[in-house]
């Protein structure tokens, strides 16, 4: 009879690890936010300053991509005039599923200070927007923190929901 | 009776207009007193028609015909020696005088002068390019076409430079309203889902002071966020900030300041 009892699901018990397959794939997918480099106005100062070393976004498993097809998180950073709308758009909808948006600095939420003709009054008119970073423009740290906060909201999804368009914004 | 006066929109009026306010005119002085823009003149007198001229600011201003625009410009980079075009636009008169007025600023370097040369252009008329004097007036005049709707003779690319090329209206016209009409405040919904999405995204919100607490759709409350939506008319619950999950990220442990260690001895 043995004298001891292994408890196989404990930590160091055996190398084993009981999770579900949503865990480790939004486990994956939130440690791997690549996003697409989207300075538009002084936003993106900051935006490469939370990718820069000080900030380093590289820990959060956060890396610039230059190419909309290898992204997966879009910050748009900074002031988005009607002609550039529609480049935008079409940069979205190259990223591929799942894909994410977070619209930073004043600017990019309601057009801020620029009250004005050339410009759109927030990007949630053009595309859908999951998270909204308030300030002008916020520090690298409000970025940070919002990463966060889409990491949990990733973790929160079901990882295997169906692919089915997101609503037009 | 007093005559009724709508008072909703009062604030958005200016409460107090001085009728005694007398815009202030910089003082003029007659071109003789400066030599060298005395002998400019002179020579631009001798082939073409001066309608005004005067020195302002210690510049001389001359007013010529718009017909002859390329002849004084150029009559002026090549014998009287103003080799810079360094700034070239339109005012619109349209609302006084229903005329553009077009200003050449010239400076010479060799001189250490600068002249400005104004004409009149009428709304629909067009103006000669300079832009095979001056390269600077390319540019210049593309964004004259593009801001005021003056149309350019003989210019090499005669096309919008800031605006979308589909753009309609001229934006920095008297009459164009600052936030867009029509066509600009729906131009990216036109655009980019068609006319018919205009119902579904809405028009766009102008007021940036506007704020509903109870706007779950738009709005969302430092400390009391809910997901997008959500109905908090009978209040909302507190969300502490935190950043990670309480119980614990798979694969992520929490960084324990308990039981990190502390290296003092830096030469180890």
């Amino acid at each position: 009879m043995a004298q001891h009892q292994v408890n196989y699901l404990k930590d160091g018990g055996l190398p084993v690890a009981l999770t579900t397959i949503d865990k480790v794939v939004n486990w994956g997918r939130s440690n791997s936010i690549w996003a697409l480099t989207y300075g538009l106005a002084c936003c993106g100062i900051e935006m490469m300053a939370s990718g820069a070393s000080r900030y380093d976004f590289d820990r959060f498993g956060t890396i610039f991509r230059a190419s909309p097809r290898q992204a997966e998180l879009m910050v748009v950073a900074g002031t988005l005039t009607k002609k550039h709308a529609e480049f935008i758009r079409r940069l979205y909808d190259q990223m591929t599923e799942p894909k994410w948006v977070i619209s930073m600095g004043s600017c990019a939420n309601t057009g801020g200070m620029f009250n004005t003709y050339a410009t759109v009054q927030g990007v949630d008119r053009v595309i859908p927007v999951d998270l909204y970073l308030p300030g002008c423009a916020p520090r690298p740290e409000t970025l940070q923190y919002g990463v966060m906060l889409l990491q949990q909201k990733i973790r929160r999804e079901s990882a295997s929901r169906a692919q089915k368009p997101k609503r037009l914004m | 009776m007093r005559a009724y006066t709508p008072k909703d929109d009062v604030q958005k009026k200016p409460y107090y207009t001085d009728r005694y306010w007398v815009a202030p005119q910089v003082a003029k002085s007659d071109v003789s007193e400066d030599a060298v823009f005395a002998a400019d003149l002179e020579a631009i007198k001798a082939k073409f028609e001066v309608l005004d001229a005067y020195i302002q600011v210690k510049q001389m201003v001359v007013v010529i015909n718009a017909r002859d625009n390329f002849g004084v410009i150029e009559l002026m980079k090549n014998e009287l020696e103003y080799n810079q075009l360094s700034e070239l636009s339109a005012i619109d008169w349209l609302a006084s005088e229903g005329k553009f007025e077009i200003f050449y600023q010239m400076l010479s370097m060799s001189k250490r002068k600068r002249i400005r040369v104004k004409c009149k252009i009428d709304e629909k008329e067009s103006i000669q390019s300079l832009s095979s004097l001056f390269r600077s007036a390319d540019w210049s005049e593309r964004e004259m076409y593009d801001m005021f709707g003056v149309v350019i003779n003989n210019h090499p690319f005669m096309k919008r430079i800031l605006m979308p090329d589909d753009w309609e209206g001229f934006p920095l016209r008297k009459t164009y309203p600052l936030q867009g009409d029509e066509f600009a405040q729906w131009y990216e919904v036109d655009k980019i889902f068609g006319k018919e999405a205009r119902e579904i995204i809405g028009p766009e919100n102008r007021d940036p002071a506007r704020v509903d607490r109870y706007d779950t759709e738009r709005f969302a409350r430092l400390g009391h966020e809910v997901p997008r939506g959500t109905d908090i008319s009978q209040g909302e619950p507190d969300t502490p900030l935190v950043y990670q999950e309480e119980d614990g990220v798979f694969l992520i442990q929490k960084f324990d300041a308990e039981k990190s260690v502390v290296i003092s001895d830096r030469d180890r």
